[in-house]
């Protein structure tokens, strides 16, 4: 009835075409970022690190607040994350900044499964994201994104090289989120040895085969910063809330008796570079690499795992429809399977339960005729006493009545008077 | 100079030479003689704002405009006139027959244009046919069925398991739709359009050659026609019910008062009191078409292309493309696989 005519030029498909005057459209990325204004944006730190390294100090610095109330207890068995949520507001841009902490991480005596809880979150968001976004009915601009955005693994100041729990929880790690290594409490070292520590962990990292994050260098505008930065990772921080006197103004540093560390004093510690890089300038890149690459990793292993395709290798499009309908089938299955136990269990259970009530019933019963025995045996006794006791009075009376008799005759015999006075003790008696 | 500017510059960050460039390394945090005083409690959030433009220059915008109504309402013109270039796919193919053809048809034509380093590509969907049978009965179906089309293909690359990075979306963002100045009140084959198309696709309507109505008469079609919409239930754009505060409805509302724009289109020039402008020169008169005294072709371009085309684009995705996609993952439960094979899936766990 119709026909449908996509007229496509020459080269990729589309023609460039001269205007002749203002259109307008150049408030386009103008639209776009009052859009995002208004919405509000979410933005996601892992901090991985050993206890007692900084991690929550540095955020603090930062972010120029104070986030927690009171210092983390560490006293549980294994590895947790705590995650807390923060909104933060710079002029007119609101952020919803998440900050997740490990605690207790390498604090074990075996710490060989210390990198899976910290998988299995990172896993659990990328997995409430596709939850959402399989849904039927969802609302995905207005969800608030939970995923990992930036890892900022934090490196112990040895000086010498990268522990193995450090090489095994990177590499486990790289292929799920953006990992940003940084030299904690970096004042703890020496400027020419922590040349040597950064070399050492570079090569390290590479031989290794462990894929940290790069800075972007594809934007003209940003590509000279990036790359600069990229040759300093890893970035060796300190980080300070308290405030110290500095010529006339108050710096944010850590006071020893022999110098003062100044964290914005770039000749000190790499800390302005990292907040540069982290916030200034990459966080939109880090949030599209963490949904582009990392979850669409996550969605596609997902995916297939659970027996989906996108061709047969006969090349033919394979049907998940057949595919859902066998796994509703088993899942079916299952449910009915269940349902049939526990009715066999629920039977099982009042069998049981009517023979013990059968049980103690006959019990009562035959207490009862016991004891319905027992009166009346008790019962005979005392019909058999009473008899006797009455045999006795029968008897006694008997011999009353004969004794009476006797003396009746011998006081006919003798004076009346004293057999009336005999009589009477007699009648009385 | 931009927003971001102003910001960065009230919080004495006077050190920042350029918006677009960040700052240099080492340059200004407090440590070079001489230097300001700087804001210590600057985080730099805000940064956030100039690289999503950043990155939104680099992408690229899409937007994709279908134009509805009878042959010789201006429709070409029209598309001509918003992009000040020859877009309209008549101006682009020179061997297009101007005989109305038998069918409608759908004719899309896509252009890469540029302004001020911003990239867009525009994609302009001719309907031609449309309106002009004997029968015009059912001429909306194959409309229907192109934006669709369009909302599948976006689904069937969304569900894909290897996804491409960026989606290419040809989904129609905006239908304007063109009324014949009538003057009296909307046909029966707009009613039923409109109405049919409202629940698909973001629809503006406007009135095509509006130089041959007074401007009383113009004022009374255009009420006759918001109350014919209103008695019809037909929602135009901007939509009520996607209002989002109250501030976005007092907007819409003004803008729900002037709909239907009453537009002229032109792309000759004419001199104009020693300037050079758009319009239509008659004998009586030059009719300049970005003058708001003569017609509303400002507000119809200043509402698509300069304020509100970002929200255009977003009803479409987030409203429009979600129901699409809500009826087409219901309506598996009860349809087996199709004939084609095409593979679609919802995870079964989550609908129980």
């Amino acid at each position: 009835m119709a026909s449908t005519e996509i007229a496509r030029q020459a080269g990729e498909g589309a023609r460039a075409v001269p205007l002749a005057g203002h259109v307008g459209f150049d408030s386009m990325p103008d639209q776009l970022v009052n859009k995002s204004v208004n919405h509000g944006f979410c933005f996601n730190i892992l901090c991985v690190g050993e206890t007692g390294l900084g991690k929550s100090t540095l955020m603090d610095t930062l972010f120029n607040t104070k986030f927690e109330g009171e210092p983390t207890q560490h006293n549980q068995p294994g590895v947790t994350l705590k995650s807390n949520t923060y909104e933060l507001q710079e002029s007119n841009v609101r952020l919803k900044l998440t900050v997740v902490n490990t605690v207790g991480f390498g604090d074990q005596i075996n710490k060989e499964d210390s990198y899976k809880s910290i998988v299995e979150f990172i896993d659990a968001q990328f997995e409430a994201y596709l939850q959402e976004e399989l849904k039927i009915k969802r609302t995905l601009h207005s969800y608030h994104d939970t995923r990992i955005h930036a890892c900022l693994y934090f490196i112990a100041p040895t000086g010498h090289s990268l522990k193995s729990l450090d090489l095994v929880t990177m590499k486990k790690l790289d292929s799920k989120v953006n990992i940003i290594p940084i030299i904690a409490k970096s004042d703890a070292i020496s400027k020419s040895e922590l040349a040597k520590f950064k070399i050492k962990i570079t090569s390290e990292l590479v031989s290794n085969g462990v894929q940290i994050y790069q800075f972007p260098t594809d934007d003209e505008s940003v590509a000279e910063i990036n790359s600069t930065m990229n040759s300093h990772l890893p970035f060796a921080v300190v980080g300070s809330t308290e405030e110290v006197k500095i010529g006339n103004k108050m710096v944010k540093a850590r006071q020893y008796p022999w110098g003062t560390v100044q964290v914005e004093n770039e000749n000190h510690c790499d800390f302005v570079k990292l907040r540069e890089m982290l916030i200034r300038v990459n966080m939109e890149d880090l949030r599209e690499q963490t949904h582009t690459r990392h979850y669409e990793l996550y969605r596609r292993c997902k995916l297939e795992e659970m027996g989906f395709k996108d061709t047969d290798p006969d090349s033919k499009p394979f049907s998940l429809q057949e595919t859902y309908e066998a796994k509703r089938n088993e899942f079916m299955g299952e449910l009915q399977k269940k349902e049939e136990e526990m009715r066999q269990m629920f039977v099982q259970r009042v069998k049981e339960k009517e023979a013990e009530l059968k049980e103690a019933e006959k019990e009562l019963h035959e207490k009862f005729d016991r004891l319905k025995k027992l009166h009346q045996d008790e019962k005979k006794k005392l019909e058999e006493k009473k008899k006797s006791l009455d045999d006795e009075l029968n008897m006694f009376k008997q011999k009353k009545t004969a004794a009476e008799l006797l003396q009746n005759q011998a006081q006919q015999a003798g004076g009346s008077t004293t057999l009336k006075r005999d009589k009477e003790r007699k009648n009385f008696f | 100079k931009s927003y971001l500017g102003s910001v960065l510059s009230a919080m004495s960050e006077a050190v920042l030479p350029d918006v677009m460039v960040p700052p240099a390394v080492g340059g200004l945090y407090g440590e070079k003689a001489g230097g300001p005083v700087v804001d210590f409690s600057y985080v730099g959030i805000d940064a956030i704002l100039e690289q999503m433009r950043r990155k939104a220059m680099k992408q690229g915008f899409e937007l994709n405009i279908m134009v509805v109504g009878q042959s010789g309402l201006g429709k070409s013109t029209l598309m001509n006139t918003l992009f000040k270039s020859k877009v309209s796919r008549k101006s682009v193919l020179a061997t297009a027959q101007e005989k109305i053809p038998k069918t409608i048809e759908i004719k899309s034509i896509s252009h890469d244009i540029e302004e001020k380093g911003v990239r867009m590509k525009l994609t302009v969907i001719d309907t031609p046919g449309f309106g002009d049978q004997i029968n015009n009965e059912n001429c909306w179906q194959p409309i229907m069925k192109f934006i669709n089309d369009q909302y599948e293909a976006y689904l069937q690359e969304e569900i894909n398991i290897n996804r491409k990075k960026r989606i290419p979306d040809s989904r129609v963002h905006c239908c304007i739709y063109f009324i014949p100045p009538t003057g009296h009140c909307l046909r029966p084959l707009d009613v039923e359009f409109m109405r049919r198309l409202s629940k698909v696709v973001n629809i503006v309507p406007v009135i095509a050659k509006a130089d041959t109505l007074t401007l009383e008469e113009r004022d009374f079609f255009k009420k006759k026609i918001r109350e014919e919409l209103r008695a019809n239930g037909i929602d135009v754009y901007p939509q009520k019910e996607f209002d989002e505060d109250a501030e976005d409805r007092m907007i819409n509302e003004k803008i729900r008062e002037m709909i239907p724009f009453a537009v002229v289109g032109s792309d000759q020039e004419y001199q104009v009191n020693g300037r050079r402008l758009l319009g239509r020169k008659t004998k009586w008169g030059t009719i300049e078409v970005e003058n708001i005294a003569h017609c509303e072709f400002a507000y119809l371009r200043d509402l698509l292309i300069r304020t509100h085309m970002q929200n255009i684009k977003d009803i479409t995705s987030s409203i429009h493309y979600e129901m699409y996609r809500v009826r087409r993952l219901n309506e598996n439960n009860t349809v087996v696989t199709h004939a084609n094979g095409i593979p679609e899936h919802h995870l079964a766990a989550h609908e129980m």
